[in-house]
């Protein structure tokens, strides 16, 4: 019994070992591994050639003066006496051996009094005017070279034509190479590329993480009457803010058609105080709860006039950056960047404004109809509840299968509206009517989980694809150059931050949560007091981790338009131009070094 | 004030950690609850805060029915109760104040605390409940840097932020020394003695429960086992609640 085993026990390992060899050998037949090649003499030649070019950078460049030696040459050798070539032997000469021969034949060119250790080419001048390179020249200590060439092969010429040796010397001290001078703009640029990058998708994957983490969402539970009121607000505050912004947006901009300077300052001022004022009239420091209670209605519809207010108030002030930082770019001369900074930054807002307006409509409905739902639930008899829940799920769901068959068709322009917009709508109200029969009125729905896979998903999605790849479709929005590269490093920042720091949300101490929870804290006040000041050192660990990984990507970006020094390198490695491409290697080690140090230093510091 | 009754807590819809328990707290009192590990204190101390959802039953607060309760409701309902921890929840790596003021977050308004902003009067509040517990030099200390002892105190202030009418202790001195136990128990029963500040304790030594509690109740399993005076718990109800081969000590 005992030996059966282990014989089967043999066999299974010696056909495991026969496995993997199979697998490796398939490996090594797809791979095209082929070592024949590494020794073939003339791939060795090459790479020799490219690793010495390699080794030496074009950084430096010398200004050269050159000393012009010739000697007469004729080609072939005339039928006549060739008269003889008597040089000045004070000064640099050449002795060629012979001085006549026929063409692509062989002679030895001598110099001497040439200027010691230097190098040259040695030249043909034809009558015609033509210059060939025919040899190099080396000089040694006493001004003495001896170079064998090979003559062209040209057209009889009767006359004596010349050799040129030009021996070439430094002169003065070394500057740097405009390779060098190119690859500096484009390491600055990469450097920046990597910091705006890793600033905006930090910023944003703060508060992406926290939909990530699964402690924060698994408590998150509501009432299927909550989840599909505030599944029809969502939508419908969206479209209302999304219109609300555009609407303002062009007020704004018909009021502001002329004397545009002078109207946004005072638009802006005017309309920072009101706000500023209503919100101090809003919340005066030591309110509580039961005077807040007292008008309700007169602060609803003040808030709702201070958040409109304010909507108006931020283009005025983003059309004010935007005209200023235009204005400022001439006076301020060499630091003109920081007007179109200005600029952009009020160009960005504008752009933002709608985006962030509708965010916060869809916001406002959800939760009003999250707040409907919760009256409905608490205040009614169960069977209008389940009525409610029927008509609510049911428009609900026909309110996602309208949107989803918009996505759809969008992508795939259907052009068709009975596929496109009734056919998904009337699929989801049936859903949402199988849902609201299925699932009790009182059933809690752990919508948190709902959130916390959904995000996880995209999340996942998103991080899988390169920023190598994501690049390709920004350069097509926005165009080659270092703008794209930064969205694409930055939209991954977001998906791999976000990732990394909801897994440290997750691993957080539940202990401090549930104190604060304890003293009457609603859900922002505890992630601000329980959950950041615990995350802070791995969120500072793992920003200059990716800030690392942000700086060595955008050295590559590049490869695909991203801009940064990456396009340079490939740009030279095309053209065979190692020397130069070899430049921008050293480069981009030295800021990969450079970062590695700096960032393990700040780690330390804050960690 | 408190009124508990038929709570259950069955966890995940297998674990029973409450088991019908109904009691009453009165204005004032300091009730000590006993029992063993995994009895069922911790669940039901959280379930009066509702940190834990309870099956079933209902609490009653001063005429509020804390287990339907919204979530507006609840925020008003648990600023009035306070609650220290056996292993004292402080974020460690916010200063000492920041934890005493977090006590404030249920009364101030929540856009303002969001920035970190404390009224004045907050903040003058925290540093005198720093020195009522004799920390108030170690205000500006992040809340590591304190022994375990010192750590516990700035729970009890934290608490005291609340201008609880009912404090929840879950074993606030189990993992203290004994000289420190005393220490603590003994700011429990100055806020209950001085402030009238009811006092709802679970308690691990029978001697801080005869020393502190006014009554006692006790837990075997989830189960309503005892509940009178303390010093009514002879050796039959010694074993009732703590299982037959318990041996008294201290």
């Amino acid at each position: 019994m005992q030996r059966e085993k282990s014989l089967i026990r043999s066999v299974g390992f010696g056909l495991a070992i026969l496995f993997g060899m199979i697998i490796y050998a398939y490996g090594f037949n797809v791979t095209k591994v082929n070592f024949e090649t590494t020794r073939s003499e003339k791939r060795l030649t090459q790479l020799s050639r490219i690793m010495r070019a390699l080794a030496h950078p074009s950084l430096f460049v010398y200004e050269k003066e050159e000393l012009e030696v010739i000697a007469p040459i004729y080609l072939p050798c005339p039928k006549a006496q060739i008269q003889d070539y008597k040089p000045d032997t004070s000064k640099a000469y050449l002795i060629l051996t012979p001085n006549c021969a026929g063409p692509g034949e062989i002679i030895t060119v001598e110099g001497y009094n040439i200027w010691p250790n230097t190098k040259g080419p040695i030249n043909f001048l034809a009558l015609s005017g033509v210059n060939l390179t025919i040899g190099n020249l080396q000089s040694d200590a006493n001004g003495y070279f001896k170079a064998k060439v090979e003559l062209p092969k040209r057209q009889p010429v009767d006359v004596a034509q010349m050799i040129r040796a030009l021996p070439r010397r430094n002169i003065g001290n070394p500057e740097f190479s405009d390779v060098a001078k190119s690859t500096w703009d484009k390491i600055i640029e990469t450097v920046f590329l990597a910091l705006l990058a890793t600033t905006f998708g930090t910023l944003l994957a703060i508060p992406v993480s926290f939909f990530a983490a699964r402690n924060l969402m698994s408590s998150q539970k509501s009432s299927l009457t909550n989840v599909a009121f505030s599944t029809i607000g969502w939508p419908l505050g969206i479209l209302i803010g999304l219109q609300t912004a555009l609407t303002f947006k062009s007020f704004a901009m018909q009021l502001f058609a002329e004397d545009i300077l002078i109207r946004s300052s005072i638009g802006s001022v005017l309309g920072i105080g009101l706000t500023w004022t209503v919100i101090q009239w809003l919340f005066p420091k030591n309110q509580t709860q039961s005077n807040l209670s007292k008008h309700k209605t007169v602060q609803l519809v003040t808030v709702t006039l201070c958040a409109l207010m304010s909507i108006l108030t931020i283009y005025m002030i983003a059309n004010l950056a935007l005209v200023l930082g235009q204005a400022l770019i001439e006076p301020l001369g060499p630091i003109g960047f920081v007007g179109n900074f200005i600029s952009q930054l009020g160009d960005v807002l504008i752009m933002v404004l709608p985006a962030a307006t509708a965010l916060l409509g869809g916001g406002t409905l959800g939760l009003a109809g999250n707040k409907l739902g919760q009256y409905i639930s608490d205040n009614m008899s169960p069977r209008l509840i389940q009525i409610t829940n029927i008509c609510a799920t049911a428009l609900a769901g026909a309110v996602i299968g309208g949107i989803l068959g918009n996505i759809i068709d969008w992508f795939y322009q259907l052009d068709d509206p009975q596929k496109a917009l009734y056919l998904p709508m009337a699929i989801g109200a049936i859903l949402g009517l199988l849902v609201s029969l299925r699932i009790s009125y009182k059933h809690p729905i752990p919508i948190g989980y709902v959130t916390y896979y959904v995000t996880r998903t995209i999340l996942n999605a998103t991080r899988s694809i390169e920023p190598l790849v994501m690049v390709i479709v920004f350069v097509v929005w926005v165009g080659i150059g270092p703008f794209a590269g930064s969205l694409a490093l930055a939209l991954h920042t977001i998906a791999a931050l976000a990732k990394l720091y909801s897994e440290q949300v997750e691993s957080i101490a539940p202990g401090p949560l549930e104190a604060v929870r304890a003293t009457g804290a609603n859900r922002l006040q505890t992630i601000v007091y329980a959950v950041i000041p615990q995350i802070i050192p791995p969120y500072i660990s793992f920003t200059m981790y990716r800030w690392d990984i942000n700086v060595r990507m955008s050295t590559i970006i590049g490869f695909a338009g991203g801009g940064g020094i990456g396009f340079l390198l490939q740009q030279n490695i095309n053209l065979l131009d190692y020397r130069a491409a070899s430049v921008q290697m050293l480069a981009i080690a030295i800021v990969v070094a450079t970062m590695d140090y700096i960032s393990a230093v700040i780690r330390e510091r804050f960690v | 004030m408190l009124e508990i009754h038929n709570l259950t807590k069955i966890y995940d819809g297998k674990v029973l950690a409450v088991d019908n328990v109904s009691f009453e707290v009165k204005k004032g009192e300091f009730l000590a609850v006993i029992g063993l590990s995994g009895s069922g204190k911790s669940t039901l101390l959280r379930c009066i805060n509702r940190l834990i959802e309870p099956t079933s039953g209902q609490i009653m607060w001063n005429n509020i029915d804390i287990t339907s309760a919204s979530q507006n409701e609840m925020r008003n309902v648990r600023r009035k109760i306070g609650m220290v921890f056996q292993h004292f929840n402080l974020v460690s790596r916010s200063k000492v104040i920041t934890n005493v003021l977090s006590g404030r977050l249920g009364y101030i308004n929540p856009a303002l605390s969001l920035i970190n902003r404390f009224p004045q009067t907050d903040i003058e509040m925290a540093l005198k409940q720093l020195d009522r517990v004799g920390i108030a030099d170690q205000a500006y200390k992040r809340a590591d840097e304190l022994s375990g002892g010192q750590q516990q105190r700035v729970g009890v202030a934290r608490a005291m932020m609340q201008e609880p009418e009912i404090i929840l202790a879950d074993e606030p001195v189990a993992s203290l020394d004994p000289v420190l136990a005393h220490s603590i128990m003994q700011y429990l029963e100055k806020l209950n003695k001085e402030d009238g500040v009811t006092i709802l304790c679970s308690l691990h030594f029978l001697d801080l429960v005869h020393e502190y509690a006014d009554r006692a109740i006790a837990l075997n399993q989830g189960q309503l086992m005892f509940d009178g005076p303390p010093k009514e718990i002879d050796d039959a109800k010694f074993r009732s609640i703590y299982g037959q081969e318990a041996k008294r000590v201290g």
